[in-house]
């Protein structure tokens, strides 16, 4: 049977880790590979480094990052941010990425989803969602770190990504985003019932109970970044915990 | 230092198990060509993307034939993920297309009611005969499997909505559906125990020349899955299945 995973998400801007509330007010929070490094050796389960430069110097240098960080790491690397097109998420494999996260461009060209699938395989090809709860009901897709509403339907999103040849669904609440407030448990449930790839729960996370409570909603794996920055808590810490709260955990 | 070589069997993992090899101790080159693949120390045979993109590959650029060639004689090889698949007779994944047929049986897909991909942290048990896998967590990222350990083969099975195969062993060769580049010291671990395993001519009954042959105790929740009897270890496989 499958562990849940917890992986500690790098945004990594021109360099270096960098981390904001609701994709905004960016804190340097320290070197790639060495948090890297230092997560796996809390026991980190994979690393996802999001690229949130916004200036083509930035994107190079997040090559060189991956390439640093593909050096020290045992584990999977999926790296997003910024990726256009097939040949993009081809270069990040290249340096060492193992999967490619695509979101903003996958929304507004569907077919890269299948391109990126049928060159690199399923189980390289990650969607990242991000879902914005509308005031409604329902969730709606927005791109370019929350700046655009797409009018999508975060649910249907999934469900053709999945059929374009998805093999992951990173699903982050641009809600809940750096606000420790917990995951959005409804989003992730709406999301796991409606497909059969792995969901990975994504924003808003504080504490091992927020954690639990996304893997009960159907999340494979629990995504954070702020709180293991800044030394809130660890990786070890956080798996003994959900281990107490029967959620197993690799150890 | 001996010599390794990795076949690029497309783009996807190669950086990656390029890299593990490297914090494995060893110095990895990529495949020049088919003369390679027959003459090398080790042969890595990393993979992801389908089995007809992987056996194109392999065919177009000649080394199907030498690799099918040193897995029959047992001589040290490591295939990764799709690289175990690669070995078998045919994949539900590709229809019509043969693989090297080494290793009897098709690869099938996951059952419904679990996640696929399969992907992330899976508990690896060593079947009888195995001499390199501990038990442990590998990072897995596959949607077809083998379901059963072939006659003439070791391995090891893991459970994803019911056993299948993590690894098949036969002399000096691994073939991992896992990805032991990726997984943390347990895997890094296991890609030495690889690299230090001697090559006995013949195909079977190599020995770890690193020391002597490790013996384990099978652990007591052994699965209830697809077994093999044991079977001398001189044992030869003279033809593909």
């Amino acid at each position: 049977m499958l562990t849940v995973r917890i992986i500690p998400c790098l945004d990594v801007r021109d360099g270096r880790v960098v981390k904001g509330v609701r994709f905004a007010d960016l804190r340097d929070a320290g070197s790639p590979p060495e948090l890297a490094a230092e997560y796996e050796g809390q026991g980190a389960d994979e690393i996802t480094l999001l690229d949130v430069s916004a200036t083509p110097e930035g994107r190079s240098a997040a090559m060189r990052t991956v390439r640093l960080v593909r050096a020290v790491l045992s584990l999977p690397l999926t790296v997003g941010g910024g990726v256009r097109s097939a040949s993009d998420a081809g270069a990040l494999l290249e340096a060492g990425a193992d999967k490619v996260g695509v979101n903003t461009a996958a929304v507004a060209r569907p077919a890269l989803v299948s391109e990126m699938a049928s060159l690199f395989g399923r189980q390289c090809t990650v969607v990242a969602i991000d879902a914005h709860r509308l005031p409604a009901g329902g969730w709606e897709v927005v791109t370019l770190s929350g700046r655009e509403r797409t009018g999508l339907d975060a649910v249907a999103w999934a469900a053709e990504v999945e059929e374009r040849g998805a093999g992951e669904i990173l699903l982050t609440s641009w809600d809940r985003d750096g606000t420790k407030q917990g995951y959005d448990l409804d989003l992730v449930r709406a999301i796991a019932s409606s497909v059969d790839l792995p969901v990975i729960a994504s924003g808003g996370a504080a504490t091992a109970a927020h954690m639990a409570e996304a893997v009960r909603a159907g999340a494979g794996a629990v995504l954070a970044a702020s709180i293991f920055h800044f030394a809130e808590t660890t990786v070890a810490d956080l798996k003994q915990e959900l281990s107490a709260l029967g959620v197993e955990v690799r150890t | 230092m001996t010599d390794v070589v990795v076949v690029e069997t497309g783009t996807a993992n190669l950086a990656s198990v390029l890299a593990g090899l490297e914090r494995a101790g060893a110095r990895p080159r990529t495949c020049a060509g088919p003369l390679d693949v027959e003459r090398a120390d080790r042969v890595v045979v990393p993979g992801v993307g389908t089995l007809a993109s992987a056996m194109d590959r392999l065919v177009s650029s000649g080394l199907a034939e030498p690799l099918r060639g040193r897995v029959l004689a047992g001589k040290p090889t490591l295939c990764v993920c799709l690289g175990l698949q690669v070995l078998a007779a045919s994949s539900e994944e590709s229809p019509g297309v043969a693989g090297l047929g080494v290793v009897a049986g098709t690869a099938t897909r996951f059952a419904s009611g679990v996640r696929i991909p399969q992907i992330g942290w899976n508990m690896v048990e060593p079947a009888a005969g195995s001499r390199l896998i501990e038990p442990g967590h590998a990072y897995f990222a596959n949607s077809y499997k083998l379901d059963s350990i072939p006659q003439g083969w070791a391995g090891a099975l893991a459970d994803h909505g019911g056993p299948f195969v993590a690894a098949l062993e036969r002399g000096a060769v691994l073939a991992c559906q896992f990805h032991p580049e990726l997984s943390g010291r347990w895997g890094l671990d296991l890609l030495q125990r690889w690299l230090s395993l001697g090559h006995a001519p013949g195909g079977s009954g190599a020995s770890a020349r690193g020391g002597a042959p490790r013996t384990r105790t099978i652990p007591g929740r052994v699965r209830s899955g697809p077994r093999r009897p044991s079977r001398g270890k001189t044992r030869r496989r003279g033809a593909p299945c």
